[in-house]
């Protein structure tokens, strides 16, 4: 019983959700307006609390870049649009997600070469392994003379 | 070419290391400006109370060298810079202009002016942060450098100083000067 109530508190934990800073009076009367809001508002980074987005930050600039983003949407802005008129205030640095261009290639890229350097690096391990087993054939110790006539002598005896 | 496998974790870690370090040394609140070198973003504030100005709009900054100020009563940077931007209206430096960012009391801003006294040439009210997400800002005090063409020339952030005021602005402000 206890063990079930333990584990219906990890898996309860685990569907946690971050409370967000949006206030009720920002909140939009339009659902899908304030739905596209609140994906715009998760791409954006808050400017005072840097690894915050504005939707998860209490800071005032926060704040009056959701009502921003709202009233943005609100006058017919695509999300794009949006996104695009912060960036151009605040740079590239405003997006949570980095874009894909030119500078931010050892960003997206890094990662993967690593990994394929990692592999190839086991790769040529194992096989210098297996190719060391094969190749160095230990050689067998041949018996000399005297000890053949001494097993010969030994199993003669043992006929007998 | 065995040792040198061996030296390859080391390496890896040299350059992973060199990489961390100075990643640590920059300062993430130093963000680069987009606007130098660009036109100063549209906008138009209503004036404070107690001014006798119209407010302040991107309008106001063509013809003439000028400096653009955003405060706020509730800063305690631009309490500490505040000294200074008075100093520079006393010598008539160079005009300031004052955007008065996220007010939430309509009487704060004109009676922190009255108390430590009103450098600005015009002053715009900028409770929403408006002009203040135009020009980019995530802190004040932030101070824009403008040219006579209304282009935005620098970006200071945080109070100016003597020393920032000796080394970087004051000749920037002159070299402009004297080219229109």
């Amino acid at each position: 019983m206890i063990y079930r109530a333990f584990i219906l508190a990890l898996i309860s934990m685990t569907m946690m959700m971050p409370a967000h800073a949006v206030d009720p009076d920002e909140i939009l009367k339009d659902p899908a307006l304030e739905a596209r809001a609140r994906v715009v508002g998760k791409e954006l980074r808050c400017l005072v609390c840097q690894n915050q987005s504005i939707d998860d930050s209490d800071a005032d600039l926060a704040r009056d870049l959701r009502v921003l983003v709202r009233e943005r949407i609100t006058q017919g802005d695509s999300n794009e649009e949006v996104i695009d008129y912060v960036v151009s205030r605040y740079g590239d640095f405003v997006l949570l997600n980095p874009p894909f261009k030119f500078k931010t290639y050892a960003l997206w890229f890094g990662p993967w070469v690593i990994l394929v350097f990692g592999m190839g690096v086991i790769w040529v391990f194992y096989r210098r392994r297996q190719t060391a087993g094969n190749d160095s054939e230990m050689p067998v110790n041949v018996l000399s003379e005297r000890e053949e006539a001494r097993i010969k002598k030994l199993m003669d005896e043992d006929k007998s | 070419m065995k040792r040198l496998i061996f030296m390859l974790p080391l390496a890896g870690f040299l350059l992973i290391g060199a990489y961390l370090a100075i990643g640590l040394s920059l300062d993430p609140q130093k963000l680069p400006s987009l606007l130098e070198g660009k036109p100063v973003p549209e906008f138009d504030l209503p004036p404070i109370a107690g001014r006798d100005d119209a407010g302040f709009s991107s309008e106001d900054l063509k013809g003439g060298v000028s400096m653009v100020n955003i405060f706020g009563s509730w800063c305690v940077a631009c309490r500490v810079e505040h000294p200074f931007l008075m100093k520079i209206k006393e010598n008539d430096w160079v005009p300031i202009h004052g955007i008065d960012w996220r007010e939430m009391d309509r009487e704060a801003g004109p009676a922190w002016l009255r108390r430590f006294g009103d450098p600005y040439t015009l002053v715009g009210d900028d409770p929403k942060s408006k002009a203040a997400i135009a020009f980019g800002v995530t802190g004040a005090p932030e101070t824009f450098i403008v040219d006579g063409a209304g282009i935005v020339r620098y970006k200071h952030v945080g109070p100016i100083t003597q020393q920032s005021w000796d080394e970087t602005l004051k000749p920037l402000i002159d070299q402009l000067q004297q080219g229109s």
